[in-house]
């Protein structure tokens, strides 16, 4: 094969690096086609694109130290990653005008572990600012194109990993996922996104949105390309105090049939605000599962109505915090000629940010103070419980809840800017998931209206095994085909 | 601001005269006040690296070379809790007498400082690591962690920064290990403050979990101060006296916004409820951050640790480790040494007394050099013994080392103290010659016997020898031997004077009156 | 609870944020933040008496570090990302300025 050969590029990660193990195709080859497409791109996926073949893992300053074996398991297939993962020498920026420029001294552990394993990094993907978003217009570095449709939103905020993915300018991505901002995007863009159960990847290394929510997943081709790029993020990090050692390792997924498996169709997720070509992809999705031997029940997730609002207490809560530290004191933009330290900060921060991002350390900070942090962090925190008693609930009955992934397809760009909270309401189908720890994934289950349909699997917490196996049978049953769009 | 209106040396002056005595401010009939004051105290703890991250902790090296992404807060970095600094936090709750938390959480405190990386402090709030307690007289509300800030340096007007001074941040001091105390209002006086804070850091120093030392700001104490008519139950408005730290600095700063207070109240004024700075050079109070608004921390829980657990294990390992604390020396030393009250208070609170005099106790227990009815190897001398090895330790010893010398340094070793003790209690010197017996270790050094027998300062027992130099003085001073006949039995000194001079003060006082008395018959 | 946050608690949060807001900005910040506000206020429905609070789903303990010191950064590169530097200290207006 030769660079830019499109056989090449229609090569999931994993056949990839089987073709590369069977000495078919070289890792330079690969690397080579993806950054010269990946330098090509019109999409504004990428902040930051390699200029030239890898040097290793990179510099190992003060941090985590990659573990997972230097056998190289994913063999030099590149990897797309989201601007707010810290690389060593590299600009990661958040999305941020505030870290303009900025590279950080050392990487973040899931970035060094998958460098470890293989995966060298080909470019950093264009996000919503601060990953708050779900449209990546709030990006300091320009909105992100949908390759199924230019003047459409690729969702957000992994909008520049997921559309990447689609369009064929990186094998896979590396995302994260706060409220949706993994399973969203790959919905939207026609792909495959997974979040894991909260504390499975360590966050060492991810520029903070909501500590308590936010979580690192993969962006992939298909369901086997996520098995095995998540499989060599997970594990203790003593970098994290949250960080989690799952059960069982993530092995790859095989089943074919979804005989016995009990799949939950929550009522307040499933209907109202949903479109209606979207509601039809899911139900004929739900059919297939049946086919596939799956029995499919309604359930109730009592409290899920009210996950948006606790999570618009308790995200902003913690990002009005995350933020502070971009003060202009140790890195990043400071305001020049400030009359005195107070002009500095506010100033500082006055030009750093955007209008999303001004606006939620607004709602955290007012949430927080004095008289009111009862009345809003402390109810969410109980909502919070709420929530996920509910899942506990609906897990004992079924083994998977499934609702759509987002109640639309992709929208206009500029479509929904003007109202905070109608941008707010695309998060409704996936924040319950997030406010309770639980794995997620999002596989395309169709098309409305030319556009691609995302169907949404949850799991008990550390049911990744399980959740993948299920979202693999279903894949194969669907057969998405997303090669329209790799051009 | 008020207070920087008023004539500060009038405030020390309020502040040291006698309680009832005339107002300075001027009011005819002063009403007595009684100061409230509770003190936090902030101990720098002695751990190999810092509260949240690897960095080791800083002793003066050049600016900025004990940092990483954690202490810098660069962005994506987290903390992770440092184990020996809890450990340290549990002994100094044990030490305290404190209730450990079985669970306790961290939180972030949320304000904007240049020498605060994150934004915020990660402190503990409502489920601190201990509650309660009682050290001394002063009663304990709670001790929590936290991270220390960075340093700031203030370099005045520099031309990289637009028309306002500047300062200079070094990060190498933020984010070590404290352990916050906090006391109940239980203290009444500055100087009580102060005598109670000394006890505090005899007690950190002994427990090992921090240098205590206040010119490296290691132990820093801020005071909330009110008063209230003495009598009165409910508390005054209080003001926050910010970050002093030295003792002397504590009480004069605390006396000087005392009188400020009465001045204030006297005058028929409110206090106003703020946090204020003491200027040790000019005396003066200011208030601090009057540019800013009311402060609102935003506490809310550290999402970035999990709680920390405290099982069994923990509190044993850190009980372990406990030493014997000042009043539990002071409890031994009294009721076991049965020595009195203000010795066993001084060797209990002067730790390197108390060690000193331990030693000795222990030497002179395995009957270095005694003949005396303690059999050797046993608990050492008690009762009077002990306390006459005490009267030498802690009166005669650092009235010849002075102040600045630490006995265990001199080369007075335990062991010679106690048998000059020894040596005396067993008449076998004079105290007179014991005393010079000292005076020669002090200079030289040396082993008490050798000394004796070089000088000759054994004692003369009572026999023909003495009776013949008590004859002759009698003889010198008729006068006094008449006077004595008459009844008169202070005319005793010139004689007993003139024995001591002959004998270089190797002979028994006691002997000596005995044989006087005895030639002249009476 | 029907929360609406007028111009001079916007101004107030701003400040506990050292967030500068221009007039218009003030004004356009009211009243998105009370119209969030007001649909989140659904939570004050809800009957949250004795229900705990949840911070994180997967609940640990403890995963305390050991005492031992790691490598710190070399100056330079701890200085290196630093808007304004001096005397190999990170440069600020003074906060008693």
């Amino acid at each position: 094969m030769q660079t830019g050969d499109p056989a090449i590029i229609e090569l999931t990660a994993a056949q990839a690096s089987a073709e590369i193990e069977a000495g078919r195709l070289s890792a330079g080859e690969l690397f080579d086609a993806y950054r010269a497409r990946a330098a090509a791109d019109e999409l504004n996926c990428f902040t930051w694109v390699a200029d030239g073949p890898p040097v290793g893992d990179g510099a190992e300053p003060p941090g985590p130290s990659a573990t997972h074996g230097s056998d190289r398991p994913l063999r030099g297939v590149p990897l797309a990653v989201k601007d707010l993962f810290c690389t060593a020498g590299v600009p990661s920026q958040s999305g941020s005008r505030i870290l303009e420029g900025y590279r950080p001294p050392y990487n973040a552990t899931a970035v060094a572990r998958l460098a470890a394993a293989g995966a060298p990094l080909l470019a950093k993907t264009n996000q919503d600012e601060f990953a708050m978003g779900s449209s990546n217009e709030n990006s300091a570095y320009g909105p992100v194109l949908n390759p199924w449709d230019r003047t459409r939103v690729p969702g957000g905020s992994s909008g520049g990993s997921a559309a990447a993915v689609a369009a064929g300018l990186a094998p896979w991505a590396l995302g994260t996922d706060t409220g949706g901002s993994i399973r969203q995007p790959a919905a939207l863009c026609g792909i495959v996104g997974l979040k894991p159960t909260y504390g499975a990847v360590s966050r060492y290394g991810m520029i903070a949105f909501a500590s308590s929510l936010d979580q690192a997943g993969p962006l992939t081709r298909d369901v086997t390309d996520a098995a095995l790029l998540l499989g060599h993020m997970v594990g203790r990090d003593e970098c994290d105090a949250t960080s989690l050692e799952l059960p069982a390792p993530i092995a790859l997924p095989s089943a074919e049939r979804l005989d016995g498996v009990r799949l939950g169709v929550p009522v307040e997720l499933s209907g109202e605000g949903v479109e209606a070509g979207v509601l039809d992809a899911f139900r004929a999705t739900l059919r297939r599962a049946e086919e596939l031997g799956a029995s499919v029940q309604e359930v109730r997730l009592p409290h899920a109505p009210h996950a948006l609002s606790a999570y618009y207490v308790l995200a902003p809560a913690e990002c009005s915090s995350n933020l502070a530290r971009f003060d202009g004191v140790r890195y990043g933009r400071r305001a020049q000629d400030a009359e005195d330290l107070l002009d500095m900060y506010t100033r500082t921060r006055h030009d750093g940010f955007g209008a999303e991002v001004k606006r939620r350390i607004m709602l955290g900070t007012y949430a927080l103070s004095a008289g009111y942090y009862d009345a809003y962090y402390g109810r969410a925190q109980r909502v919070r419980t709420k929530i996920v008693q509910d899942f506990e609930a609906v897990f004992a009955d079924v083994d998977f809840v499934v609702t759509p992934t987002s109640p639309s397809v992709a929208f206009g760009l500029g479509e929904k800017t003007g109202d905070p909270w109608s941008m707010y309401i695309n998060d409704f189908c996936t924040v319950p998931m997030s406010l309770a720890g639980i794995p997620a994934i999002s596989i395309p289950c169709g098309l409305s209206d030319g556009l691609p349909v995302g169907f949404q699997i949850a799991g008990s917490v550390f049911s990744e095994n399980r959740l993948l196996d299920a979202a693999y049978a279903l894949e194969r049953a669907i057969g998405f085909d997303g090669s329209g769009v790799r051009v | 601001m008020s207070s920087e209106e008023q004539d500060p040396a009038a405030r020390v002056r309020a502040g040291t005269r006698a309680r009832g005595e005339a107002d300075t401010a001027g009011i005819a009939d002063a009403i007595d006040y009684e100061p409230v004051i509770g003190l936090e105290i902030h101990v720098q703890l002695a751990t190999a690296t810092k509260m949240f991250c690897g960095c080791g902790l800083s002793f003066g090296e050049p600016p900025n070379t004990r940092t990483c992404p954690v202490c810098l807060g660069l962005p994506g970095s987290l903390p992770v809790a440092n184990a020996r600094a809890v450990h340290f936090g549990l002994m100094i709750g044990l030490a305290l007498g404190s209730e450990l938390a079985p669970r306790s959480i961290f939180h972030r405190k949320n304000y904007f400082y240049p020498d605060l990386p994150k934004g915020y402090q990660i402190s503990q709030y409502d489920e601190p690591l201990c509650r309660g307690g009682q050290l001394g007289e002063v009663r304990i509300h709670r001790v929590h962690l936290e991270e220390d800030a960075a340093k700031l340096v203030h370099v005045g007007a520099s031309g990289r920064i637009h028309g306002s001074d500047a300062s200079i941040v070094d990060f190498n001091r933020g984010g070590t290990p404290l352990a916050e105390i906090v006391t109940e209002p239980d203290v009444r006086s500055a100087e009580q403050a102060g005598e109670w804070l000394r006890l505090l850091r005899t007690t950190m120093r002994q427990l090992g979990v921090s240098d205590v030392n206040m010119e490296e700001g290691s132990l820093r104490c801020d005071a909330n101060i009110s008063l209230r008519p003495a009598g009165a139950q409910e508390l005054g408005v209080k003001t926050e006296l910010k970050n002093m730290n030295s003792f002397r600095f504590i009480e004069r700063g605390i006396r000087a916004e005392i009188a400020r207070q009465e001045g204030i109240l006297g005058s028929g004024g409110q206090v106003v409820q703020e946090t204020l700075h003491f200027d040790p050079a000019s005396e003066r109070i200011t208030s601090l951050r009057s540019k800013e608004e009311a402060h609102d921390y935003r506490y809310f829980p550290e999402p970035d640790l999990v709680p920390v657990a405290i099982d069994a294990a923990m509190v044993d390992a850190a009980r372990r480790e406990l030493p014997e604390l000042p009043a539990q020396r002071a409890a031994r030393l009294e009721q076991e040494v049965g020595l009195s009250a203000e010795t066993a208070h001084l060797l209990a609170f002067r730790s390197e007394l108390g060690e000193y005099f331990d030693a000795a106790l222990a030497a002179a227990g395995q009957g270095e050099g005694r003949q005396s009815a303690v059999p050797a190897g046993g608990p050492g001398p008690a009762g009077e013994e002990a306390q006459a090895l005490a009267n030498w330790v802690t009166v005669e010893l650092p009235k010849r080392l002075g102040a600045d010398v630490s006995p265990l340094e001199s080369n007075v070793t335990p062991q010679a103290i106690a048998t000059i003790s020894a040596m005396v209690a067993g008449k076998e010197i004079s105290v007179g010659a014991g005393r010079q017996v000292l005076d020669k270790l002090v200079a030289d050094g040396g082993e008490p016997r050798a000394i004796v027998e070089e000088e000759g300062l054994a004692a003369i027992d009572g026999g023909e020898e003495l009776a013949g130099i008590v004859a002759a003085a009698l003889a010198a001073n008729a006068k006094a031997a008449e006077n004595m006949r008459a009844g008169n039995a202070k005319a005793i000194g010139p004689i007993v004077g003139y024995v001591m001079r002959e004998t270089k003060g190797r002979a028994d006082g006691g002997e000596v009156t005995r044989l006087v008395h005895e030639q002249l018959g009476i | 609870m029907r929360a609406v946050i007028d111009r001079e608690q916007v101004l107030h949060v701003a400040r506990l944020a050292r967030l500068r807001l221009e007039d218009d900005e003030v004004e356009r910040m009211a009243s998105e933040l009370s119209a969030v506000l007001d649909h989140i206020a659904k939570i004050s429905e809800l009957d949250l008496d004795d229900v705990p609070p949840t911070s994180h789903v997967v609940e640990v303990t403890g995963r305390l570090r050991a005492d031992e010191p790691r490598p710190c950064l070399p100056r330079e590169v701890a200085l290196q990302q630093a808007p304004a530097v001096q005397d190999d200290g990170f440069l600020v207006p003074s906060p008693q300025a």
